[in-house]
């Protein structure tokens, strides 16, 4: 493991309009490190990933990714979102196209691939999460389960440095998450790194080095799995948690 | 499953009584129309003549030619072709510009599209002519072309754009009516960009696709099939708004045929005879367009 993290994000803080959505994140990821963020809806978990890969646009504070500061605005952040695959709650297959054309649009399009070697490529992360002979199909023949995992192949397919997933089960059926899970603890087991916005306590236990609890835009309390969730230090953590196992 | 009767028929929809009562008064207003004419108007009709004026016997070569009318029909069918064309061109630019970051791009999109909204086409048009027309043309020396040159004087040309001694008077009409047309085709494009989830957008961004390849990739595609058919009604709209160039002697189908009504006075046989031409053409374009988009909602069905 290199010494200089992968993600390093200090005195963050963003805003949408009058609403502080975020305020004063620090948080370093180091390569091939896992980290899961929980915390209740509207904590900004979703907007702090959204940040790194400038899908929303921070005010104050530095986001580094792989050495290289990220800005709003900047130029060439289509390069570094190249290396930050990402993973979003409804999927967002591209609808117009099939399985394949999905895959290898960003290999050829940003990497200048041929399209018979983007092909290959695409067929071998299809493999990888056992939609192979879905390829030709079109994302609204699939079901969530399916689309979730062809997303996941999409982002793959860049061969990125980091992956980023916003809630990755929240809108699927429950018998649809198991897999979907499953293709992400293959992932970590790669040696990934991955910053996973879920709350998915299993997975979490699993796969997580590091659980970040964030409530009303702010890091409350980072700790290892079992230390969060068999003693959360913090008070709101830990009605969170109860809130949680309550159902 | 196999034990399972076929289905029964739905009940069909016929006709009732009230419907034929209402078919009833449909006929006997357009009879009292009829009647209201042959009884109360003192009006001599002469279908021969105005016939005449579709195509004639060209004694000296022997043949059938286009008379008035059926050159100013072919002149808006060149001018609801081109006009089709360059309208779709500008409002796919205009429509682009009025969804892209650029503040200035947005302006100027912005600008153009309320300017010729706000303003009756008709005025619209006098203005064009005469000051953007009637001035910019000589300053770029659309004037000075010589109309006789092998260039311009041959059958391509002819098929394409008409009498090359009237191009430049077909190219002020034509691209009056582009501009003007293409102000709501700017709209439609507009709204079939924002159509598209925004989620087709940052996924398109996530994995680091430019600007460009976002657009033409993701986004227009998507788009397109959503706008066709309000497009398929405005581009018919063009055909129908092509008769207000008349007003700038463009040499079109309305204009010939207020030089045929003036001249051989048969007025009523004229635009009936020219409202049938306009039918006709206008219905065509539906109909190609409805097969288009039954197609392309073929295609679109295997997607969702």
């Amino acid at each position: 493991m290199s010494e200089t993290p992968l993600v390093e994000i200090t005195g963050l803080c963003k805003w949408f309009g009058e609403f502080s959505a975020l305020w004063d994140i620090n948080l370093s990821v180091m390569r091939g490190e896992k980290v899961v963020i929980c915390g209740p809806s509207g904590s900004g978990k979703s907007t702090l990933i959204r940040c790194i890969n400038q899908l929303e646009e921070h005010q104050k504070g530095s986001i580094r990714v792989d050495g290289q500061e990220v800005r709003p605005g900047m130029k060439g952040i289509e390069k570094i979102r190249r290396e930050v695959g990402m993973v979003f709650q409804s999927f967002n297959l591209f609808a117009h196209m099939s399985v394949l054309d999905n895959l290898t649009l960003g290999p050829v399009r940003n990497r200048g691939m041929a399209p018979a070697e983007a092909r290959e490529l695409a067929m071998s992360y299809l493999e990888k999460v056992r939609i192979a002979e879905q390829a030709a199909k079109y994302p609204a023949q699939l079901s969530g389960g399916q689309q979730q995992r062809v997303a996941i192949a999409r982002a793959l397919c860049m061969q990125p440095k980091l992956m980023l997933f916003d809630e990755p089960t929240s809108a699927l059926d429950p018998e649809m998450i198991a897999g979907v899970l499953e293709v992400m603890e293959g992932l970590a087991r790669d040696g990934m790194t991955m910053i996973v916005v879920t709350h998915e306590m299993g997975f979490a236990r699993r796969v997580a080095d590091r659980v970040v609890f964030m409530d009303k835009g702010e890091i409350v309390e980072t700790a290892p799995p079992e230390a969060f969730f068999g003693a959360p230090r913090t008070a709101r953590a830990a009605e969170f948690l109860s809130q949680l196992l309550a159902h | 499953m196999d034990s399972r009767p076929p289905p029964p028929p739905l009940p069909k929809r016929r006709l009732t009584a009230l419907d034929w009562l209402l078919f009833g008064l449909v006929a006997l207003g357009i009879g009292l129309v009829v009647w209201r004419v042959n009884a109360v108007l003192v009006y001599d009709w002469n279908w021969p003549r105005v016939f005449g004026f579709v195509a004639r016997f060209d004694e000296e070569r022997g043949q059938w030619v286009a008379n008035l009318l059926l050159q100013g029909l072919l002149t808006t069918i060149r001018l609801a072709f081109w006009g089709t064309i360059l309208a779709a061109l500008i409002g796919l630019v205009m429509g682009w510009w009025r969804t892209c970051d650029s503040l200035a791009l947005r302006i100027i999109s912005r600008t153009y599209v309320e300017l010729i909204r706000n303003i009756p086409p008709l005025v619209f048009i006098f203005i064009f002519y005469f000051f953007i027309a009637s001035q910019i043309f000589p300053a770029i020396g659309l004037e000075t072309i010589n109309t006789k040159s092998p260039w311009v004087d041959n059958t391509a040309f002819r098929i394409a754009f008409g009498d090359p001694a009237l191009f430049t008077n077909f190219l002020s009409g034509l691209i009056c009516l582009a501009l003007f047309e293409a102000a709501y085709i700017t709209e439609i494009v507009r709204a079939g960009i924002q159509s598209v989830p925004k989620g087709q957008w940052e996924a398109g961004r996530a994995i680091g696709l430019s600007p460009t390849s976002l657009l033409r990739d993701i986004i227009f595609p998507q788009a397109l099939r959503k706008i066709l058919p309000p497009l398929a009604g405005q581009f018919i709209t063009l055909i129908k708004d092509s008769a207000i160039i008349s007003l700038i002697s463009v040499q079109e189908l309305t204009f010939l045929a207020t030089e045929v009504a003036a001249s051989t006075t048969k007025v009523f046989e004229t635009w009936i005879l020219v409202g049938g031409m306009y039918f006709a053409l206008c219905y065509l374009f539906a109909f190609i367009f409805a097969r288009l988009e039954r197609r392309a909602g073929r295609s679109a069905r295997q997607e969702t």
